[in-house]
């Protein structure tokens, strides 16, 4: 019982934080919001027992991303958002938008409440099981991954080199 | 409701918000936080499920998930500014050469 408290209290801060970045009218503020829902989302793999993607959750998304978002925004100066940025133009849209995600949360819901038994199964997460797997089981992904990843980092400094002709 | 149930249920929260923030807002960098918001949401369901199932793979995809998302933002934010570079603006409605 008490650790379900734990999980509602960062739930809530993780929502807040959500809704933060939703409704900013400053762009830094929203980088910072989604900060904070990382940091959230990293408090969550601890409790459930994935401290490794916890470490990376903190280092890759909160360090490196965030840090590559608001550089950008600060390089570009287009943190100032205009009024009309939240969508007034359009309304009819956007209802049927926040209609489907109502109904998305109360399927979810629903289907947890119905027949979700969830009672957690013991399992190894330790860093040596995850690269025992990700060196045996998962090679091929890990080696594909690392081609887009050389992809992309030569796709950025292309997009981003001026013509030096 | 156990952990797992409530971790699911706020993943499902967490994505529609996302959702909700790439079709309304109107500036490209906030779409391509909302988007990463929802990458996040997905990442929470997928270690919730490897809890409840009791296997590495969930754990594993979270890492991919990651790995993917870190490449979409470079490419993303590279021609945000490329972008920005010749029509002095990052909102998408600004971009609307191609309509008839």
């Amino acid at each position: 019982m008490n650790e379900l408290i734990v999980y509602i209290l960062l739930g809530v801060v993780s929502v807040v934080s959500a809704l933060g970045l939703l409704f900013s009218r400053n762009a830094v503020y929203a980088a910072l919001f989604l900060v904070l829902n990382f940091g959230v989302a990293a408090a969550f793999y601890l409790l459930m027992n994935a401290p490794f993607l916890a470490v990376i959750q903190i280092s890759v998304y909160a360090g490196a991303i965030m840090v590559l978002f608001v550089f950008v925004i600060m390089l570009l100066g287009a943190e100032r958002l205009p009024m009309a940025d939240a969508g007034a133009r359009i309304k009819a849209s956007r209802f049927v938008v926040i209609a489907g995600a109502a109904v998305l949360v109360v399927s979810v819901v629903y289907a947890l409440l119905t027949q979700g038994s969830g009672a957690a199964a013991p399992y190894a997460s330790d860093p040596l099981a995850i690269g025992m797997m990700l060196f045996t089981k998962y090679a091929f992904p890990f080696e594909a991954v690392s081609v887009l990843l050389l992809a992309a980092m030569v796709g950025a400094v292309v997009l981003t080199t001026r013509d030096a002709k | 409701m156990n952990p797992i149930n409530f971790l699911v249920a706020l993943s499902a929260i967490l994505f529609s918000i996302g959702v909700l923030g790439v079709l309304t807002r109107r500036n490209a960098i906030l779409i391509f936080m909302s988007v990463e918001l929802m990458l996040n949401a997905a990442n929470l369901a997928f270690v919730a499920f490897a809890q409840k199932w009791g296997k590495l793979d969930g754990q594993m995809f979270v890492f991919f998930v990651m790995t993917v998302a870190a490449a979409e933002v470079a490419v993303g934010l590279a021609l945000i500014v490329t972008i920005f570079r010749t029509k002095r603006s990052t909102d998408v409605d600004d971009l609307a050469q191609l309509k008839g």
